[in-house]
């Protein structure tokens, strides 16, 4: 991790999806799939983007490799606005900035061969390989494992956990700096995720690429972040180091999050501390107003219900949005206090 | 496993025909379960888990498949016994939760009557009786409101909700054998917990004999009594919660724990993934069905590739179903496996 300029920078991003009624098509109000969320990411590193179904973190990624077209706020790339980059201008982008999918069975045509599959991007961008196409082709097989003789098959012949290989693999072909990966690992078995997670780790680590790992399964983000943001309804509630986060959340919900993931050790089960939220996660259409958790907190209190807490850094890197963070150092006077005054 | 269990699975095999060839996805599989006890079923997908699941229900009768060997539920013998009658069993005796609760309910009809509907087959009741009884079930799985929500569909049901209102439907009749294949697969992690609390609470009430299927391991850490590995249709390792987390022999097994990140520790560098992936199961490996993937296969001395291995007893009830002798795996483990999963 080098702490300089960030390869990506995201600042106050919002989408808000229109809700349109009746006959009219009216506009009767919007989902807030982002709304207002900032958080940089640094060369070689990678950040981890968790939370629940519906919190936006699917559309945070695809808001960032710009499938989606932001309502507001801005993205900046390698020091470049692109936050309503058009699609002429977004095509040498792509290059730079890739993206790796859930499902290994819908993100392949199926119809294409292993060789046109991930010697698309090169053809699409018109870079031409100085060994050809083939070869170099060939030689991304075998640097995510399968191979090379695997060219001339189709998608059908091959396992989940392959499949998911050959979708690395075409991400790669460009050698892209940034990589956002969406759910890499949660549509394969156990065993399989263990292979793909190494995979990861070994390319970032051979090819120095910036990973953004949008996931739901709190350990595996663990496993292969550096920093970690968490997301509810929309907003990001904590952003920190791995360390920081998983030793000491300070938002509720973090906390709430990590208590509730099962532990595979049964002697565990019994003396482990336990926050147990009620009820699920409220509709994104109309989220409770000011701090959007107050509905599930164990610790709201009147002001978290009028005033929004802001995204505020507690400690070295750490930053949280609550007006009542837990684990925190010794506040100052003050920065949770004044809203209450005011 | 004695023969008096409350359910007893001896030597089930469930095979499908298939114009590629014959699809064995449980085979020759022996287990007990008594009352109030918890099993936890663990596999990856296409380890037989599920089709075994259906099949103590009943649920292939009538379809291709190929089903042999005894399951005795309650002293009754059900792989010869009649559909009609097994039938008949289905809800009272025994009830299923499945993985996906939207799939799993009738859209068109409300979630009250479709618990309704359950309960008046096995109950010679009135209609408003059993609504009260389903609004009854509805609270118990802490639905709120469930007077106003017996009358909603399932599409107006949040994901956890739905589950809930699942879970009431199985529990309805009071089933002394609940199967819940993947209960909380389709699920976040907040409402995750909140299911697994309340079955296990049901689960207490009720005194059922619950068989938990899942590929998840910290889930049947929560849960089970006792654990079944499956591998290719075969139950590869059998013991306690804590013998399968504290003393695996398997290989298997050991590969499982070691895919696994896990929150409650320190994070490795690098995972210990289980190479290549699960058999297809027309084209078995022949021998263990495990040995190409197994990365003590050569110490067998040739017979992994060979000879099934037999499931035996290594102590107490623990069963594993490997050639490599005793000492042989408890060396392996606690000097190869443990330390390196520990220091994690």
């Amino acid at each position: 991790m080098t702490e300089n300029e960030p390869l990506l920078s995201v600042q106050n991003l919002q989408k808000h999806f229109p809700v349109h009624k009746g006959l009219l098509k009216r506009q009767v109000g919007a989902v807030k799939a982002v709304d207002d969320i900032s958080f940089e990411v640094f060369k070689g590193e990678t950040l981890g983007l968790v939370g629940e179904s519906g919190c936006g973190k699917s559309t945070t990624g695809r808001l960032v490799t710009r499938l989606l077209e932001p309502t507001g706020g801005k993205i900046v790339f390698e020091g470049r606005d692109i936050t309503h980059a058009g699609q002429g201008s977004l095509r040498p982008l792509r290059r730079d900035m890739q993206m790796i999918f859930q499902d290994p069975y819908s993100s392949l045509n199926p119809r294409h061969t292993v060789g046109a599959i991930v010697g698309a991007p090169f053809r699409i961008q018109g870079v031409k390989p100085e060994q050809g196409i083939k070869k170099a082709v060939q030689e991304i097989l075998e640097l995510v494992g399968l191979n090379p003789e695997h060219y001339n098959r189709y998608p059908h012949e091959f396992s989940g956990g392959q499949r998911q290989r050959i979708g690395i693999a075409r991400t790669l072909a460009l050698k892209p700096k940034l990589i956002i990966a969406d759910e890499p690992v949660s549509a394969l078995d156990v065993s399989i995720q263990a292979q793909v997670v190494n995979l990861l780790e070994d390319l970032q680590n051979e090819l120095n690429l910036t990973y953004v790992v949008i996931a739901h399964d709190l350990s595996v983000v663990r496993h292969i972040s550096d920093r970690v943001a968490v997301m509810y309804l929309g907003k990001i509630v904590e952003i920190a180091d791995r360390k920081r986060l998983y030793s000491a959340p300070m938002h509720p919900y973090t906390n709430a999050l990590l208590s509730a993931v099962p532990v595979p050790d049964p002697r565990a089960r019994a003396d482990r501390e336990r926050i147990r939220l009620t009820g699920d996660v409220p509709s994104p259409l109309n989220p409770p107003p000011a701090c959007r958790f107050h509905t599930r907190c164990w610790k709201a209190q009147e002001i978290c219900k009028t005033v929004e807490p802001p995204l505020e850094e507690l400690a070295g890197g750490h930053r949280v949005a609550c007006h009542f963070p837990e684990n925190a150092p010794e506040v100052p006077a003050g920065s949770a206090g004044t809203p209450a005054t005011a | 496993m004695s023969q008096q269990s409350f359910l007893d699975v001896k030597d089930l095999r469930i095979h499908f025909p298939t114009d590629d060839g014959l699809v064995k996805s449980v085979d020759g599989l022996t287990f007990g379960l008594e009352r109030g006890k918890t099993l936890g079923i663990v596999g990856e997908s296409g380890s037989g888990k599920s089709v075994t699941s259906l099949g103590i229900l009943g649920l292939h009768k009538g379809g291709r498949a190929r089903i042999s060997g005894e399951i005795w539920l309650d002293g009754e013998e059900l792989v010869s016994a009649s559909p009609e009658h097994v039938r008949g069993l289905r809800g009272k005796k025994m009830a299923m939760i499945f993985q996906d609760p939207l799939s799993a309910m009738h859209p068109y009809y409300t979630v009250g009557d479709q618990i309704i509907e359950a309960y008046r087959i096995h109950h010679d009741v009135s209609k408003s009786v059993a609504k009260k009884h389903a609004i009854d079930m509805l609270g118990r799985v802490g639905i709120p409101e469930p007077t106003r929500r017996v009358d909603s569909y399932p599409h107006e049901f949040s994901g956890g909700m739905r589950q809930r209102a699942m879970i009431a439907m199985a529990l309805s009749c009071d089933p002394e054998l609940l199967i819940a294949d993947e209960p909380t697969t389709a699920l976040d992690v907040t409402v995750q917990a909140q299911i697994l609390d309340l079955m296990r609470d049901l689960q207490r009430e009720f005194n059922s004999a619950l068989i938990i299927i899942t590929h998840d391991l910290g889930v049947v850490a929560e849960l089970s009594d006792d654990i079944l590995v499956m591998y290719a249709g075969k139950c590869i390792e059998y013991g306690t919660t804590e013998d399968i987390f504290y003393r695996p022999e398997h290989p298997y097994t050991w590969g499982l724990l070691g895919s696994m990140p896990r929150l409650d520790r320190e994070p490795t560098e690098r995972l210990l993934p289980i190479k290549g992936s699960p058999p297809s199961l027309i084209n078995v490996p022949p021998g263990c069905a495990f040995h190409p993937r197994c990365p003590y296969a050569e110490l067998t001395g040739g017979k992994a590739g060979t000879e099934v291995p037999p499931l035996a007893e290594t102590e107490g009830g623990h069963l594993v179903r490997c050639h490599l002798d005793k000492a042989e795996r408890r060396r392996l483990w606690e000097n190869e496996i443990k330390p390196v999963l520990e220091t994690q």
